[in-house]
């Protein structure tokens, strides 16, 4: 007997369904579980049930959302301090592998999942952080959750979760140069807005995304929950494996080979029908910005800052309140727009591709505003410095500083003030997300790089004319 | 937490869409052990100025205990603290044409309704609330919402309803579950060892 055809989400989804209710909602197992600073309200729920952490071999813990980007040994804020102690209070009571800041395999904490194999295919992977879809990039269902349901996987390692819809975004084409999974992202996300793929999960298909590395994959499934999707997931396939292949903590050996046969299972099955698809021409796509305050509010960087009057009345108030926060004209071109201060960094782009296509642009030249590079972990800083990136950032007059969410959320101290307008590779353009009246535009690294080296808003393309990519 | 089957409270629109959680609850209060309360900080940057003083809005004109909100109300972050600044202010029910995901199952895990009512009804009610904040019921046994004498539909995951009324959260409702958790477990070790982090 032959099974009827699924997509990759759904074959995962039965193969951790541990009980099904009547109404669809199942209860998951969870192969890993990722804590961070703000999982202590998850620990003192669980404290005030009396309960303990069922699996404390697939848990992982990481400082990172309040990680201190330059003096780590004496901190100086007490609340950071003590966010940070708990954390380690926490996880060394409950048996919990942490990675604190003295660690060499600190980061953020959807960097260093992959980095350190702990993300793996064919798993569910949860964590109290929205952006834990990035580790779908693996294929795998992994999403993420509030504290409530974090102390539920701490005491149980199972999840309740109604299923999602299941949607297919296939990127066809090819990708023009200093054009990237950034742009893909915000691309679709300006097409089918902030909540395009609310209640769904979307598996990213088509030759553009065979293509894209580890890394690129890894920022297109990050920025699913932008448009409004809990999961992002790419079936995995030989650039996975390579990249797998000698993780501190993936399989070695014959279990290696065990599971990557058992991974090769992993795809969708060509006849498998999703609730929804949508097709991308990635060769339409030029280097895109966010102009307002949602990411849906994005445009190529050739376009002009819209017009409230010609966007519709349903429309026109949300464009004037967010180009009014941003400080915006309508009508003049979005390029050129000066801007303040760079910053490069978050779980978004700060893996080593990411540095090395902002440094790409930035060698031999001089940034005209200040700016922070925070790379995604210990180990991209490590590998970064190895190869160098660290001088041409800091030769253009940029600082680099250590491993942490920093600016993308500014928990740890380093904020965009108030007014102030910052070109950042981060994920959301929120109203106060970098600081209180901070002004986010999102973009690739290579055109923050570009922006940093103008002053201004720019298309990176001329910029990489002649230039090597490393 | 204790459930709720009945509520009467005044209600204000927030009609903007995709208030978010970082609007919500910005990011530097969320070091605040939850038994300082997180009422005073819910949408602190647009309820205060940068020195503290009241600015008018909504939530400081008045103390409504429900909300009338614009679609993706509660996207973003995962962070649960965006609902228990919601809860710790008061509010009891959300009402919005869409919620972000992950915040409709926090509201629900701490006793707050995030209802979705159809496009034309939260248009109508939206109308209706620029003259001023209204007493509202909300009834989670017909799921409806009363408005005068009209009788809106709230449309609600069945089992989110189960929990609501009865103040439970999916702790408890897996307990009864533990066996058949611990059998998986077995199982999927056998089955897929590489499933285990490598030491
Ligand atoms: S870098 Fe930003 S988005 Fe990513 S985990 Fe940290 S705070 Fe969240």
């Amino acid at each position: 007997m032959t099974s009827p055809p699924r997509t990759l989400f759904e074959r995962l989804w039965q193969a951790h369904a541990i009980h099904t209710r009547e109404d669809g909602a199942a209860l998951l197992w969870v192969d890993r579980h990722l804590v961070h600073e703000g999982s202590h309200h998850a620990f003192r729920k669980l404290a005030g049930r009396g309960l303990s952490v069922m699996r404390p071999e697939l848990t992982f813990g990481v400082a990172d959302h309040y990680a201190p980007t330059r003096d780590r040994v004496a901190i100086a804020d007490p609340d950071v301090r003590r966010m940070i102690e708990t954390l380690i209070e926490n996880t060394a009571q409950h048996g919990i592998t942490c990675f604190d800041l003295t660690d060499p395999r600190q980061g953020i904490v959807h960097v260093i999942g992959p980095e350190q194999g702990i993300t793996l295919p064919g798993l569910v992977i949860t964590c109290g952080d929205s952006h834990t879809s990035t580790h779908g990039a693996f294929g795998s269902i992994a999403f993420g959750i509030g504290a409530t349901e974090v102390a539920h996987v701490l005491a149980t390692q199972a999840i309740w979760q109604q299923r999602p819809k299941t949607m297919r975004i296939r990127v066809d084409g090819r990708l023009g140069p200093g054009v990237g999974a950034k742009d893909v992202a915000l691309g679709w996300i300006a097409k089918l807005g902030a909540d395009g793929a609310r209640g769904h999960a979307v598996e990213y298909a088509g030759p553009v995304v065979d293509g894209l590395s580890m890394e690129g994959r890894l920022t297109l499934c990050n920025l699913t929950i932008e448009g409004g999707g809990r999961f992002g997931l790419v079936a995995p396939d030989e650039t996975t494996f390579q990249y797998l292949a000698g993780r501190p903590f993936a399989p070695k050996g014959a279990a290696m080979d065990q599971a990557v046969a058992a991974w090769r299972g992993l795809a969708s099955d060509p006849d498998a029908a999703f609730d929804r698809e949508v097709t991308i021409d990635a060769t339409e796509i030029a280097p895109i910005v966010t102009w307002g305050t949602s990411p849906e509010e994005a445009a190529p960087v050739t376009a002009s800052v819209p017009d409230p009057t010609r966007v519709g009345p349903e429309k026109a108030d949300r464009v004037r309140a967010a180009l009014d926060y941003m400080g915006l004209t309508p009508g003049r071109p979005l390029e050129g727009t000066p801007i303040d201060q760079v910053f490069i960094g978050s779980c978004t782009n700060a893996r080593i591709e990411d540095l090395r296509m902002a440094a790409a642009v930035l060698a031999g030249r001089r940034a005209r505003v200040p700016g922070l590079v925070s790379p995604g972990s210990a180990m991209v800083k490590a590998q970064a410095e190895e190869e160098g990136l660290d001088r041409i950032f800091t030769e253009a007059g940029l600082e680099w500083v250590a491993s942490g969410c920093s600016m993308c959320v500014g928990m740890n101290g380093d904020l965009v003030l108030p007014g102030q307008r910052c070109a950042s590779t981060t994920n959301r353009n929120f109203r106060g997300r970098q600081g209180r009246g901070a002004r986010t535009h999102l973009m690739s690294p290579a055109m923050v790089a570009a922006a940093a080296v103008t002053g201004a808003l720019a298309d990176v393309r001329p910029f990489l004319a002649g230039r090597e990519v490393a | 937490m204790s459930g709720w089957r009945q509520h009467q409270g005044q209600a204000v629109a927030l009609p903007a869409a995709n208030i978010d959680t970082d609007q919500l609850i910005p990011a530097r209060f969320m070091a605040t052990p939850r038994g300082a309360g997180y009422g005073q900080y819910l949408l602190y940057d647009a309820r205060f100025d940068e020195a503290g003083a009241t600015r008018p809005h909504a939530l400081n004109d008045s103390q409504p205990s429900l909300l009338i909100a614009g679609r993706n109300f509660g996207s973003g972050s995962s962070r649960e603290a965006a609902v228990y600044a919601l809860a710790d202010y008061g509010i009891r029910a959300v009402f919005a044409p869409s919620f972000g995901d992950i915040f409709a199952a926090n509201a629900v895990n701490n006793g707050l309704l995030p209802g979705v009512l159809a496009e034309e009804d939260h248009a109508a009610l939206l109308d209706m609330l620029e003259e001023g904040p209204r007493e509202l019921t909300v009834d989670l046994d017909q799921l409806t919402l009363r408005v005068g004498n009209q009788m809106l539909p709230i449309s609600l995951d069945p089992v989110w309803r189960t929990k609501l009324i009865n103040g439970w959260d999916d702790i408890d409702l897996t307990r009864q579950h533990e066996a058949a958790i611990a059998t998986y477990a077995t199982r999927r070790q056998a089955d897929a060892p590489w499933a285990w982090p490598a030491r």
